[in-house]
């Protein structure tokens, strides 16, 4: 089948700013796809850019097997955008907001505008000026979720939702993968892509440095030995993927590249292994590195 | 720390912020007293032109209602008779905005939460906008002072008349202040002190129309309602007169006590909310509003409203006047002269009509001005973003909101012209001259204000940042020219910039169609290229 979402080598720049430097994304249909990357990384950028709202520099994008430049309008009726800020008249009233997005997108399914509504307990007769960040949220995805479509765009849908709503939203996405949906999830939070994403974009300074299943993504971080030898090991530090050796005594304590971990296992057992733990890569570990900023985003890379 | 701590730091920032806006707002000020001043001091030379005009205003309702109560024979009375109102309104929403933006409005974007958790006492906020407000309404009133003392005008008369010009920002200012402690939202707070500026100039122009003429002849004895109205206060200084320095006194105690209630009310509410609590909504959209059309007939229908009713007012009243306009053209040698050179062999009715609808109905196109300058609102304030990720086209929008516009336009117009009619007929009986001058010279002008909208729609395709500037300069040059450009003689290459120099004056001359039909391509070419234009380009987001 063929993709959702795929764009190759996608650039934009503002200005002297390039926020954009060669985006490579691939969504297939049916997955929740997280996207991930510290502020700036270029996340709200590459789904506007999705939506045709900005108008892309270089590379190639093709969305639902369209151009999203030049077939906005028909492409539009099979999506849905939660942006990341949600920005409404302040004197309509959100039950009113609701249904104009709904109508404009090419109608709503009553039945399920009238449970998400419920769901998110939302007050659809508060005028959206006196809503909450939160709430605006709320008035967006209900919108958006009550929309029969194929295809979710989500820019940090969950960051002003409460953590009851948050497991509402998680829900309901789930809800939507089941059906058969396709869902592209920004996101800064780490536990809501595990909890949600088949697979995981991580975009840094415009590019996108690691993308995969969350299982794949395991694979490529270094676990952490504490080992207890007889004799001494030299050179272990010397090793190619062995990183941060601290040693205490006969203790010895590092982290190892999993390509390097055969080798560096062969050499730790001839000198007479007495107590070994292994403990196994954290996804945190693997996205905080990516967040780092002090670290330059290539050296970053394996 | 007091409730006052960090007052003077927030003067400070706020004078930083607004230090474009303000100035700009005082320029204008001085700009309209200069124009009024010096468009009197054009038309009334002799001392018989101004006891004409004087007797006359002194002697109609009319104008009693729209221009204020006549005091006198002096130059200066003329002028505040003329403008003083126009000066006084302007300056109040000045001072007013200037409140709510510094109160209200940075609540509800979140400003005043970072300022009201660094080092600031409760009231130090409210204190600060209200400074800096009646500090712009002084300088207001120091700058139309100097306007007048350059127009020749007696230095005591002058100075009353700005100190009761700034006296009347600061009551309004401290009406805002109060209004932002009680109105559920910025919005509302706005709205409820342009309310009461209206109210303000209602009372007084019931009691200016229920005054007597004075046994001079030239002076209104205006009835009460004049006297609880601070516009009427301001009215009744007769500063070039018999200055009365008591109105400072009535105008400053008002403030002081406005100013003292909202400082009270400041710990009665909390951030970002009113006394009042907001009204609920409908839970449910109402089926006319769910569609592009319907979304921009909501957000353009409060401003139509307003202009609407406002001009159709103006209409009736100078449609009622055009019964008494061969008097009103024989106060001015140089009025006369001016209009009969519009068109040659025209009747004196005729004449008048055409240049009364040509000045309102330019004044009637700001209303497409303000209107169109919410497309930019819109895309600024973040909201395109997810209207345009729905299956809505960018022409679609686009064209939507000028369309609304326009035919907004078309309405105002429409009132204004049938109001004159209705007025005109009302009074002479003869329905066929009040719709064919008033209603025809009214809607003669639409061509040249789609002018103006496909202008503003081009520059907020073309280049959104100077849109607010390009329209309101297309409007004051139409304006300036329209009612300034005979009088100054300015030369007809200069005047021929303004659309609205274009089109026939209607009745004095037959309808032409080469000039409307011109216009309307004009208008529809810049429609095009701003259409073509906004497909390609990148939308302002909000990031
Ligand atoms: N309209 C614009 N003009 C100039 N620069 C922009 C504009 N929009 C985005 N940028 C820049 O492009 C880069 C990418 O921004 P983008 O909003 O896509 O980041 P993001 O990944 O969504 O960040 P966040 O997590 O903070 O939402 C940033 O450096 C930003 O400053
Ligand atoms: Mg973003």
């Amino acid at each position: 089948m063929t993709d959702v979402i795929r764009t190759a080598g996608l650039v934009k720049t503002f200005g002297a700013t390039r926020a954009l430097d060669g985006v490579d994304l691939q969504v297939s249909p049916g997955e929740v796809h997280g996207f991930l990357g510290p502020n700036g990384a270029g996340k709200s950028t590459t789904m506007r850019i999705l939506l045709g709202l900005l108008r892309r520099d270089a590379g190639e994008v093709r969305l639902l097997g369209g151009d999203p430049w030049r077939d906005a309008v028909d492409l539009h009726r099979r999506l849905a955008y939660v942006p990341g800020d949600v920005h409404l008249w302040p004197n309509l009233s959100g039950g009113e907001a609701i249904d104009l997005f709904g109508a404009l997108r090419g109608g709503l399914d009553e039945r399920r505008r009238a449970d998400l509504i419920e769901r998110f307990s939302l007050d659809p007769t508060k005028r959206c000026g006196t809503y909450s960040k939160g709430n605006r949220q709320k008035v967006a995805l209900i919108a958006g979720f009550a929309s029969d479509v194929e295809l979710y765009l989500l820019d940090e849908p969950s960051s002003g939702l409460d953590p009851l709503m948050t497991q509402t939203f998680n829900d309901v996405v789930r809800e939507a993968r089941d059906a058969g949906r396709t869902v592209l999830l920004s996101s800064h939070v780490l536990a809501e892509v595990e909890a949600l994403g088949d697979r995981v974009s991580i975009i840094r300074d415009g590019r996108i440095v690691e993308t995969g299943t969350l299982d794949e993504l395991r694979h490529l971080t270094r676990s952490t030995i504490e080992v207890q030898t007889v004799q001494p090991v030299p050179g272990l530090a010397q090793l190619p993927g062995v990183h941060g050796l601290s040693a205490e005594g006969d203790r010895i304590r590092f982290e190892v590249e999993p390509a390097e971990l055969d080798t560096v296992l062969a050499r730790l057992s001839r000198a007479g292994v007495t107590a070994l733990t292994c403990t196994p890569p954290t996804l945190e570990e693997l996205f905080l590195r990516h967040y780092d900023v002090t670290v330059p985003a290539a050296g970053s890379r394996r | 720390m007091t409730a006052l701590t960090g007052t003077g730091r927030l003067i400070r920032l706020a004078l930083r912020r607004d230090r474009v806006l303000l100035p700009t707002w005082i320029v204008v000020i001085a700009g309209l007293t200069a124009a009024i001043g010096a468009s009197v001091v054009g038309l009334y030379g002799t001392v018989e032109e101004r006891f004409a005009a004087a007797s006359f205003s002194a002697a109609n309702v009319v104008t009693r209602i729209f221009d204020g109560p006549a005091a006198g024979t002096e130059l200066g009375s003329l002028v505040l008779m003329e403008g003083y109102w126009l000066l006084a309104v302007v300056t109040g929403l000045m001072g007013a905005q200037a409140v709510v933006r510094h109160t209200r409005h940075d609540e509800e974007t979140g400003r005043a939460e970072l300022i009201g958790a660094a080092v600031v006492g409760r009231r130090a906020r409210l204190a600060a906008a209200l400074a800096l407000a009646v500090g712009a309404t002084l300088a207001a009133g120091v700058a139309a002072t100097l306007v007048l003392l350059a127009l020749e005008l007696p230095f005591v008369g002058a100075l009353l008349a700005g100190a009761t010009l700034a006296g009347n920002g600061a009551v309004f200012a401290a009406v805002a202040a109060v209004a932002a402690q009680v109105a559920a939202s910025a919005r509302a707070a706005n709205g409820s002190a342009a309310a009461v500026i209206g109210v303000a100039f209602l009372l007084r122009a019931v009691g200016d129309a229920l005054g007597d003429v004075g046994e001079d002849g030239v002076s209104v004895v205006s009835a009460w309602p004049s006297w609880v109205s601070p516009i009427g206060w301001g009215q009744q200084a007769r500063a070039f007169e018999e200055p009365r320095w008591f109105v400072l006194l009535l105008l400053g105690g008002a403030a002081t006590i406005l100013a003292a209630a909202a400082m009270s009310l400041v710990g009665r509410r909390d951030l970002g909310a009113g006394l009042v609590p907001p009204r609920p909504g409908p839970r449910r959209a109402a089926p006319w509003l769910a569609s592009t059309l319907g979304l921009a007939w909501r957000l353009h229908r409060g401003p139509l409203l307003g202009w609407a009713t406002a001009l159709g007012v103006v209409g009736v009243a100078f449609g009622i006047v055009g019964e008494s306009a061969d008097e009103l053209f024989g106060l001015s040698e140089d009025l006369t002269a001016a209009i009969e050179g519009m068109a040659a062999d025209a009747g004196l009715l005729e004449l008048y009509f055409a240049f009364t609808t040509g000045l309102l109905a330019i004044a009637a196109s700001g209303y497409v001005v303000q209107a169109l300058l919410r497309v930019r609102t819109e895309e600024l304030q973040g909201r395109v973003e997810a209207v345009l990720a729905t299956a809505v086209s960018r022409r679609r929008w686009l064209l939507v909101h000028l369309l609304v516009a326009s035919a907004g336009l078309a309405t105002v117009l429409g009132l204004l012209g049938g109001g004159g009619a209705v007025g005109y007929g009302l009074v002479t009986g003869d329905w066929r001259a009040g719709v064919e001058g008033m209603l025809g010279g009214a809607m003669v002008h639409l061509p040249a204000g789609l002018v103006l909208a496909s202008l503003l729609v081009f520059a907020v395709a073309v280049h959104p940042r100077t849109a607010a500037v390009v329209g309101w300069t297309g409007f004051g040059v139409s304006f300036v020219f329209g009612q300034l450009g005979a009088l100054f003689e300015l030369p007809q290459a200069v005047l021929n910039l303004s659309p609205f120099t274009h089109v026939p004056t209607v009745p004095a001359e037959p309808v032409t169609w080469p000039p409307l039909v011109v216009l309307t391509a004009i208008a529809t070419a810049l429609v095009v290229v701003a259409v073509a234009v906004h497909d390609r380009r990148d939308l302002v987001l909000a990031s």
